[in-house]
């Protein structure tokens, strides 16, 4: 960004603390399964913001924020693939998606 | 890409609108079908944040990977697992919902202080602007060669672990002890998964264990 940046660095990372926030309370807070899942895209997608907005304001020249950001979303390619194939599985032995009955390993 | 100030300005407010009120959306729908729309609507409004920020491969890479495989992926998911189950009700759910969002309240208030007390190093030093898309590729074959590399083998390896954890194969005979599986889980493995069930037959019942 130019010195007289016209977006604060600032309100991106609002953005970003806003998308996180709304990814944990999803997370925590989600009766279905898929829907948890996608809480933690929604986090994911938060802190790629944040990574960014740094590597754009005070990286400028060596970009690492991007290259963490392409790190970050092939590993959440990886872990939706994996995270629905457990999914199906779970569904297909307790025949729900509701996370409260998903309690095998509660002590 | 350069725009004008103003433009830029309003480029970012409405495009924090579309995210901020999507992700709402995506963790408050009943409908979860349109919960994973407009999971789909703030991945593009995160791709449109970094095209502000001019790094059109990043955003490249977040439609193609983020619209185009995962949430496809979880629409898929949705198809396969819609069966519409009326939930236990649970005490204390309001109280639970206030509580963690009091939790997130908070969390957010601790991200904004950190976020607007910091001196953060500005300006800092001039961006590169549309020689982002060289400045990766020279990361990612020089000092981000191994991280690269193993990306490549994280992916084929969550590629072989889906397809096995998601395949319905049952075998007839226990593969270790050599017993006899249980008919149930072979009646269920070919029992196709979106078709009503019938009710389950007393013979079977009674020769389960």
């Amino acid at each position: 960004m130019s010195p007289d940046a016209a977006i604060p660095l600032q309100a991106f990372l609002s953005v970003a603390a806003l998308l996180f926030c709304t990814g944990v309370w999803g997370l925590i807070n989600s009766r279905n399964a898929v829907r948890v899942l996608m809480s933690i895209e929604l986090m994911l997608n938060g802190v790629n913001i944040n990574l960014m907005a740094f590597s754009s304001y005070l990286d400028g020249q060596l970009i690492r924020g991007q290259v963490f950001t392409i790190f970050v979303i092939t590993v959440a390619a990886a872990e939706a693939a994996v995270g629905l194939a457990i999914l199906l599985s779970l569904y297909r032995n307790r025949e729900t998606v509701d996370m409260e009955r998903f309690n095998l390993l509660r002590w | 890409m350069t725009l004008a100030s103003s433009t830029q300005q309003v480029c970012f407010l409405v495009l924090a609108a579309v995210v901020v009120g999507g992700s709402l959306g995506v963790v408050l729908l009943p409908n979860i079908v349109y919960s994973a729309f407009l999971l789909g609507g703030v991945f593009l409004g995160v791709a449109g944040l970094y095209l502000l920020l001019n790094a059109s491969f990043v955003a490249a890479a977040q439609v193609l990977v983020y619209v185009g495989a995962v949430n496809v992926l979880i629409l898929f998911a949705i198809m396969l697992v819609n069966k519409r189950e009326a939930m236990a009700e649970i005490p204390g759910l309001a109280l639970r919902r206030l509580l963690s969002g009091l939790v997130c309240g908070g969390l957010f208030a601790l991200l904004l202080r950190v976020a607007f007390t910091t001196r953060w190093a500005l300006p800092g030093p001039l961006p590169v602007g549309e020689e982002a898309t060289i400045r990766i590729g020279e990361h990612l074959f020089s000092d981000y060669l191994l991280p690269f590399e193993l990306a490549s083998v994280l992916l084929l390896m969550a590629m072989i672990g889906a397809i096995v954890l998601a395949r319905r194969d049952v075998f007839s005979s226990d593969v270790i002890t050599g017993e006899p599986a249980d008919q149930g889980l072979i009646e269920k493995s070919r029992t196709p998964l979106l078709l009503e069930k019938p009710a389950p037959t007393p013979s079977l019942q009674e020769t389960a264990p």
